[in-house]
């Protein structure tokens, strides 16, 4: 089960003067989540839609359950689903209609495109909405039809282009659920996000690209370790006790702690949350330092960045803007 | 299933689409229900006093004989035309790159599309037949010639569709294409013998006005309609009705498929 179901190679795509990909590779592993993050305008929906067969790359290859996407699209088409950023949905179709349609543009035969809209609809929560049309439809529900349709043949790779992106904290917490569940049941999936905590949560591999090439990968762990991790900060009230606080923060952490003194910061690397921050508190207390703020931080995609590039994640985004 | 067979079931999956949007927005209909009631109505009460027509008109030589054929053809084109703006439309949305990601039959979106819009074109000439008949139409060509002449409008207007899939698939907004529409099309049937006889034209609009395809097709219409034989238009409209067609279909699908794989 270690076969790459998923392979891109050297892939380069220019709009014009803008390189949108300028030699990605990646690949995925039969059964696995991989996450390529990055920020908006890296390159991650162009990359999506190479392996989609939807535009042709400049240079490179890449295959799909070992086909190539540029050789054979029509059988690549077989193998995939796609859900979207920009839920392509007919919005004049019902639900139902929708997932109707697409089954039988997948060639799924007539009798299983009924049963299997009905499972979709029931397991993805649009018992209610089934047979409105997708107008009315709220955020949540058009993902969650949007995904619905891309299982209507349940083929064996699957790609999710920014699948929570606009949702509210509900919404994205059950598309998170549906997309576990997918490579739990041995789906390869490729998502693209611009959420480190959603790669956190989802992936087995991640890939960061920027400027359409692959800065960094590895596994969630790898990358926060690459950036540090997490850490526990605290701001204190009396500039003469930070030594104070960096020795038992030291104590408590991982390796040195860091101090800013201007700030009155002190922080440390941790590998758990397991009692520490209790902890922390009582220790502090004992040795007499007044604590204003104390709080775990977690890295960002902004810290990936800013470790990464030596810039935050939004530059490019103002630049384009 | 042969590849044949699955794009036409692809295609059939389309049309259904589609006519299930016009049962959902009915104003889809618009433009080959209420128009050309609008033109058939406005032409033959404000000109139909106005223009002789002589023999042109068939044996009453009636304006509203002699007008009908133009406002059917007039009416097709457009329909064609339409085609593009529903496409730029699908482009728009999003929806093109779902069926892209399918293993449907690709053409299948363009045939769909132009099928559509023949029976929304049927419905056309239906509509405009009835009207035309309560305001003294009196189409005497026989069953056989009558047939022909709806043939021949439907075959027209059929290839003016893949015309309109061409410009669909060039515009970047179907709004765009609502100008390119008014601005190329409405040209091309007033300086056409669709509402006027060309004979009081000058003489270099004349040239272009008695030989352009457009009053072609309405001639032969005209002539099969009424049963008149002024023009002997048949072989040439046909003649262009298929080299539009002829020209328009790979046009069309080769436009749609550089703009969908960029």
């Amino acid at each position: 089960m270690t076969a790459a179901m998923i392979e891109a190679i050297g892939l380069h795509k220019s709009f014009g003067a803008t390189h949108a990909l300028a030699g990605l590779d990646f690949d995925v592993k039969e059964g696995t989540i991989l996450c390529v993050l990055g920020p908006n305008g890296a390159g991650k929906t162009t990359a999506v839609r190479i392996l989609t067969t939807l535009t042709r790359p400049d240079a490179g290859t890449a295959t799909v359950a070992g086909i190539d996407v540029q050789r054979h699209p029509a059988e690549v088409r077989n193998k995939i689903g796609v859900a979207g950023q920009y839920a392509a949905l007919d919005e004049l179709l019902t639900g139902r209609e929708n997932l109707e349609m697409v089954g039988r543009l997948y060639r799924v035969p007539p009798a299983d495109v009924r049963r299997r809209a009905n499972e979709l609809i029931e397991h993805f929560e649009l018992t209610d909405a089934a047979d409105r049309i997708v107008k009315n439809y709220s955020g949540g529900m058009r993902r969650r039809l949007d995904l619905g349709a891309a299982l209507m043949a349940e083929p064996p790779v699957i790609f999710l282009d920014e699948p929570t992106t606009g949702l509210d904290p509900k919404g994205r917490l059950s598309m998170w659920d549906l997309i576990e569940e997918l490579a739990r049941e041995g789906t390869t999936v490729l998502m693209t996000t611009q959420y480190l905590e959603e790669a956190d949560r989802l992936a087995d591999d991640i890939v960061v690209i920027d400027h359409g090439r692959a800065i960094a990968r590895g596994t969630a762990l790898e990358l926060k370790q690459q950036v540090g991790g997490e850490r526990l900060e605290v701001t204190i009230s009396d500039a003469p006790y930070l030594d104070a606080a960096r020795r038992v923060l030291a104590a408590l952490g991982e390796g040195q702690a860091h101090v800013d003194v201007e700030a009155r910061h002190v922080s440390v690397a941790v590998a758990s949350h397991d009692g520490v921050l209790t902890r922390a508190i009582r220790e502090l207390d004992a040795a007499g330092v007044h604590v204003d703020d104390i709080g775990f931080r977690r890295p960002t995609l902004d810290a990936v960045f800013l470790s990464l590039t030596g810039r935050p994640a939004e530059e490019k985004v103002e630049v384009e803007a | 299933m042969s590849g044949f067979g699955w794009w036409l079931r692809d295609s059939w999956e389309m049309v259904v689409r589609n006519l299930i949007h016009i049962k959902r927005t009915p104003e889809l209909l618009l433009d080959v229900t209420l128009s050309p009631i609008m033109f058939v109505l406005l032409f033959s009460f404000v000109f139909g006093g106005a223009i002789n027509v002589g023999n042109e008109g068939g044996e009453e030589g009636s304006y509203i004989n002699f007008l009908m054929a133009g406002i059917f053809v007039q009416t097709v084109a457009f329909a064609g035309i339409y085609t593009g703006v529903l496409l730029a439309n699908d482009l728009q949305k999003g929806m093109i790159d779902r069926f892209r990601s399918l293993p449907m039959s690709q053409s299948s979106v363009l045939t769909g599309r132009t099928l559509t819009d023949l029976l929304r074109a049927m419905l056309a000439i239906a509509i405009m037949w009835v009207v035309g008949m309560l305001v003294g139409f009196r189409p005497e060509g026989g069953i056989l010639g009558n047939a022909a002449a709806i043939g021949l409008m439907l075959l027209f207007g059929f290839a003016f569709s893949w015309v309109g899939v061409a410009a669909g698939a060039l515009v970047r907004t179907p709004e765009a294409l609502q100008g390119i529409v008014f601005a190329a099309v409405f040209p091309l049937t007033f300086v056409s013998s669709a509402f006027v006889p060309t004979a009081s034209m000058p003489d270099w609009l004349r040239v272009f006005a008695e030989n352009q395809p457009m009053t072609l097709v309405v001639n032969a219409v005209r002539d099969l309609t009424l049963g008149t034989n002024v023009y002997d238009a048949e072989l040439p409209s046909v003649l262009w009705s298929v080299g539009i067609l002829v020209v328009g279909f790979p046009l069309g699908l080769w436009l749609y498929n550089r703009r969908t794989t960029q």
